[in-house]
């Protein structure tokens, strides 16, 4: 259907508009970081440490130095000059918190198996690789330290020396009278989780190319970042270039999950050697570099406890996190774990809230942001556990559920939060129309008592998170290094199209598509009369990027009010125009109509640009811009159920049904949430049933390529099975929330919910992730001990 | 990553690869390259010179040679799992070539350099080994011809010489007294098994004999079961003794304990599902 019929039935809002971007990503059409070719490039081979502990005794390059086709040659230090400062960490959650030097190449120390020691430049990337392999670096192996809780434990080695402990912060927050109502519950629950590894995966991995003007001392970045604007800012202060002299371009970016918000060593590195060697320099990661150089999530040990009434009304909830930062403080390191830290207790009205987080250095790769970052980890401690509560009260998990929702909006929550809309019984309820519980109960029953090796088990996730990153007081308030603001100017440009320029930096999520419906709706412009320009600092300057689901509900609100502007000021010109009364206006999609005669935006935008007969003072030009703080996070929540197939003689578990029905708020288009949802749930499925990123103790990743860390294709995963409701949120006037991460915060609860109702009459109800056949099988073996 | 560098030669015939292995002490064929590539890429094999064999006409076909079905060593995993003449006569090879990693590795991937790769976690040389077939070895003195049971002689070791190739394997024709199954449990469709069981007997007598079970991943090579056979044969359950003898691997997807145990479940369920067909 085309937008001008949307239009007319005042749909286009809503309308399963078909991705403007897919055309030439599925023809191979698309501009990646690593399809720019300029002569005179030089590429960088960077050397790693094979140990995850090691002092650096010395650094050789002369063998690299005299391989054909190589340009230079650094150690860690040699380059110590190029740095004004560390790599940053824009998130110290505490006054005391413990942020150690994190230079791109490690001089003194490599902390990590992966962390960059040398770097080889050469004129071709074969060379630069070869190159690499020859530089010698002798080293002196230390203990490491792999595990969180064994870092905190009295003679671990210490990462950072200097530091004296391994603790980098403790952050913990207190509401309501905990102590009481735990000593007076009739139940309490004690449930320890271990939220897994994970290695984001993107599907490009990670690129930089950077071209310099030695002249003017002028850089332009091309890297595959969610993040262009925060990368000029803070680059400028890792390299002590002026941020006037360098521009960031995200050109196409295949995805990020959180592991492109972040400033990386070799983003450094490359304008380091660029400004040495005045050359274009180029870096691409392979995919078994990528396990070992690019940021890792989650990784935390939860100990979460209830306490309730006899009946199950849970009363309080008491948390203790302890969080692998891994071997440095990437850009959100120690903040990811906290925003999580007020939702744990989950879509329950609870009375009182404890939390406390423990940030751990370790001799690991980095955790900073994956997909849901703090989110996913609140949700599956507090489902998990009020599944516990519900086999300790003898309900069933959605009569527990119902029970303790919160049922008034906006909802402020014991951990001082508000939240703005929702009705969690209703997706309860519609999730219950998709599953015929008594019907699967009855299955179930039928193969227990057939004495079927195969049980079935359903499992319930019935979360709320928030996002829409985030009011800037809040953030500020958190001690978080900048604002939470985003931008967008929208330009009528003469020939009846319309430029749109966005400080969001879509890298997978459609905002060419999302926005341009946006505009569509306000201005009544055609969706192909409509340029959505992002991801470039020269072109937008102003602006906080992708993360957090965040875009539509601050970006897109920003548009928005554009557009708000835009109709404002040429209804001042259409008044003008038709010689009648401002008031006399009625604006609908595009036409300014007065009463004897109407105007298009279009004829406006033209007369605006000649600028032949405005009214006294107004300026030429129809544009605008606006620059909105969102005066609350927002809301989504959803309800879930999973079920699964566990096969109890090996141990496998198999995904028989996801029933997902979230509530995002207005939805702009319906396709690219279907997507966002599908993509999450593979995450969140993911990490309940495949991927881990495992250590052994001397800290060497055993599943560093993906041979060996499982990410699941389409045939590990059913078909989704996807239903939507729809409570605006109150705080923005387009109603919208966010989605980017509501399936991988909901799935893994869901999962090990369902494969622990599977096995809850075997004996078995306490499961690690990933739930893998040869856990379920030892679960099971102990079980029958 | 990027391979350490090579010189790359195309053979134009079996024994123009033969002349150009002769050539270097570590020079290798490439076929599918679906094994050696990645190997390449992670740098663990660094040979001097890649013969590229894929190309050489006439060694990519399923034959009728009477008693056997014989399989040119370039036949693609794809085309064994197509093969009319082999779902006909037998259905264990095309069967077990079908479930070998994803498409893209079935359409390039040949049984030549899978069985001359000789990975313990493959498919086809545990079905080899069930089947009793044998493998052709053309070198600097002829073609010589090997049992599936000497073929195999440690991880990633084979009977083929750094000097010779595999040119064609042959297996026999099954009969409708056969009985059969090949069961191959691994965490991902794409993925190699954890553990894989093939499992061949003769209808006798309302029991089996000629008993056959191959075990993949399960030692150093793949092995035959043979306390599990005789239990099969005996009418017992086979399931108990599979893992006997064997020394499976312990890695990220299971610990030797774990397959130890999954053997038994497997050869249990395959021996079962062969007697139902
Ligand atoms: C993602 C992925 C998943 C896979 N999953 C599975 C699986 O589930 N099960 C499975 O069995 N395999 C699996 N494989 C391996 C695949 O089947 C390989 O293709 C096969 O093992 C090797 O065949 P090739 O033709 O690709 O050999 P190549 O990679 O070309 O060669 C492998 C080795 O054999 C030698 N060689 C090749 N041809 C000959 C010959 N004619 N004579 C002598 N030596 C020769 C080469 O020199 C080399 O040493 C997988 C591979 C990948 C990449």
């Amino acid at each position: 259907m085309s937008a001008q019929t949307e239009v007319a039935l005042g749909r286009i809002i809503g309308a399963p508009v078909q991705r403007k971007e897919d055309g030439k990503l599925l023809q191979g059409q698309a501009l990646w970081v690593d399809d720019m070719h300029v002569p005179g490039t030089v590429y960088l081979g960077v050397v790693r440490s094979p140990y995850a502990h090691a002092r650096i005794v010395e650094v050789d390059v002369a063998p690299a130095l005299a391989h054909a086709g190589v340009v230079a040659a650094w150690s860690g230090a040699d380059l110590a000059e190029e740095w004004a400062g560390s790599l940053p960490c824009a998130w110290l959650p505490t006054e005391d918190t413990r942020a150690p030097e994190h230079k791109p190449l490690a001089v003194d120390k490599a902390r990590y198996a992966g962390d960059a020691v040398a770097v080889v430049a050469a004129t071709s990337r074969a060379a630069a690789e070869d190159a690499a392999e020859l530089v010698e670096v002798e080293y002196e192996p230390l203990p490491a330290v792999v595990d969180p809780e064994a870092a905190l434990a009295d003679g671990a080695p210490l990462v950072h020396d200097e530091l004296g402990t391994n603790r980098c912060y403790t952050w913990s927050l207190e509401a309501g009278e905990v102590d009481r109502l735990f000593a007076e519950a009739a139940v309490t629950v004690s449930q320890r989780y271990r939220q897994n590894r994970l290695v984001p995966n993107a599907m490009e991995p990670r690129a930089v190319f950077v071209q310099t003007v030695p002249a003017t001392g002028e850089y332009t970045i091309w890297s595959t970042t969610q993040v262009p604007h925060i990368l000029r800012l803070t680059l400028s202060g890792v390299l002590g270039i002026p941020e006037a002299k360098l521009r960031v371009v995200a050109p196409d970016v295949g995805g990020g999950f959180g592991s492109k918000l972040d400033v990386y060593a070799e983003e450094a590195l490359a304008l380091a050697v660029a400004r040495r060697l005045g050359r274009p320099v180029r870096w691409t990661e392979t995919r078994s570099e990528g396990y070992l150089s690019t940021i890792h999530g989650r990784d935390q040990i939860q100990e979460i406890e209830l306490a309730a009434t006899a009946e199950g009304r849970i009363t309080a909830v008491r948390v203790r996190l302890l969080a692998s930062m891994g071997a440095y403080l990437q850009l959100v390191t120690p903040g990811i774990p906290l925003l999580g830290a007020r939702l744990y207790a989950g879509a329950y009205d609870v009375q009182g809230y404890s939390f406390r987080c423990d940030g751990v250095f370790t001799n690991t790769v980095p955790t900073d942001a994956y997909r849901g970052a703090g989110r996913p980890e609140a949700t599956y401690a507090i489902e998990r556990a009020v599944d516990a509560l519900a086999r300790a009260v003898g309900k069933d998990p959605v009569e527990i559920r119902r029970l303790n929702f919160i049922r008034e909006f906006p909802a402020t929550i014991a951990s001082g939060l508000t939240i703005d809309s929702g009705d969690y019984e209703a997706l309860l309820d519609r999730l219950l129309e998709h599953v015929d519980l008594p019907a699967f109960r009855g299955r179930q029953e039928a193969r227990r008592e057939a004495g079927d090796p195969k049980r079935l088990g359903i499992g319930f996730s019935t979360y709320v998170e928030m996002c829409g990153l985030a009011p800037s007081r809040i953030l500020g308030a958190s001690r978080y290094g900048a604002g939470g603001w985003d931008t967008a100017t929208i330009r009528c440009l003469p020939t009846g199209t319309v430029q749109v320029v966005t400080g969001t930096s879509p890298h997978g999520q459609g905002h060419e598509t999302a926005w341009a419906q946006i505009v569509a709706d306000r201005l009544g412009y055609e969706l192909d009369e409509i340029e959505v320009l992002h991801g470039d600092t020269a072109v937008a300057p102003l602006g906080m990027d992708t993360y957090g689901s965040r875009s539509l509900a601050v970006g897109g609100v920003a548009l928005y009010y554009a557009a708000e502007r835009i109709v404002e000021k040429a209804r001042t010109l259409a008044a003008y125009r038709l010689g009648v009364d401002e008031s006399e206006i009625e604006y609908v999609r595009g036409r300014f109509a007065g009463p004897d005669g109407s105007l298009t935006l279009k004829e406006l935008a033209l007369s605006a640009w000649t600028a032949h007969d405005l009214p006294e003072g107004m300026e030429p030009g129809l544009e605008a811009s606006y620059v909105y703080d969102p005066p609350n996070f927002s809301w989504p929540a959803g309800a879930h159920a999973a079920i699964v197939e566990v096969d109890t003689e090996t141990g496998a578990v198999e995904l028989e049904r996801y029933v997902a029905v979230d509530d995002v708020g207005v939805v702009v288009n319906p396709t690219i949430v279907d997507g966002q949802v599908h993509g999450g749930l593979a995450q969140g499925v993911a990490q309940a049933l495949y991927e881990e990123a495992v250590y052994d103790d001397a800290g060497n990743l055993l599943t560093a390529n993906m041979a060996t860390y499982l990410v699941p294709s389409a045939a590990e995963l059913p078909r989704f099975e996807l239903d939507r409701l729809e409570t605006p949120s109150p705080t923005n006037p387009l109603g919208v929330k966010g989605v980017g991460e509501t399936g991988a915060i909901a799935a893994p609860a869901a999962v090990m919910n369902a494969i622990a109702d599977a096995l809850a009459a075997d004996g078995v109800t306490d499961l690690d992730m990933p739930a893998t056949p040869e856990r379920v099988w030892r679960a099971l073996r102990e079980a029958r001990r | 990553m990027i391979p350490a560098p090579f010189d790359y030669e195309r053979a134009e015939s079996v024994e123009h690869a033969l002349s150009l292995l002769a050539e270097r002490e570590d020079a290798k064929l490439l076929a599918g390259g679906h094994s050696l590539l990645p190997l390449l890429r992670l740098r663990a094999v660094r040979p001097s010179l890649l013969v590229d064999v894929g190309r050489i006409e006439g060694l990519a076909y399923v034959r009728d040679a009477g008693a056997a079905i014989a399989i040119g060593a370039l036949t693609r995993h794809h085309d064994l799992a197509r093969s009319p003449l082999l779902q006909e006569h037998n259905p264990l090879v095309s069967r077990a070539a079908g479930l070998v990693g994803d498409p893209q590795v079935r359409h390039r991937g040949t049984i030549g350099g899978s069985l001359a790769h000789g990975d313990p976690a493959s498919d086809l040389p545990a079905v080899l080994l069930a089947l009793d077939g044998e493998v052709d070895v053309a070198g600097p003195d002829g073609v010589r011809t090997v049992a599936a049971r000497d073929f195999f002689l440690g991880p990633f070791q084979t009977a083929v010489g750094q000097r010779e190739m595999v040119t064609e394997v042959r297996v026999p024709k099954l009969t409708g007294d056969h009985v059969w199954s090949y069961l191959k449990f691994r965490r991902r469709a794409q993925d190699w098994a954890t553990v894989g069981v093939a499992a061949l007997a003769r209808r006798s007598d309302g029991g089996v004999a000629e008993p056959a079970i191959a075990l993949v991943n399960m030692g150093a090579t793949p092995l035959r079961a043979v306390a599990a056979e005789a239990a099969w044969a005996a009418g017992e359950d086979p399931g108990a003794l599979a893992a006997e003898g064997t020394e499976p691997p312990s890695d990220t997807n299971g610990s030797a304990e774990y397959r130890r145990h999954l053997a038994q479940v497997l050869v249990r369920r395959a021996v079962a599902e062969a007697a139902a067909r």
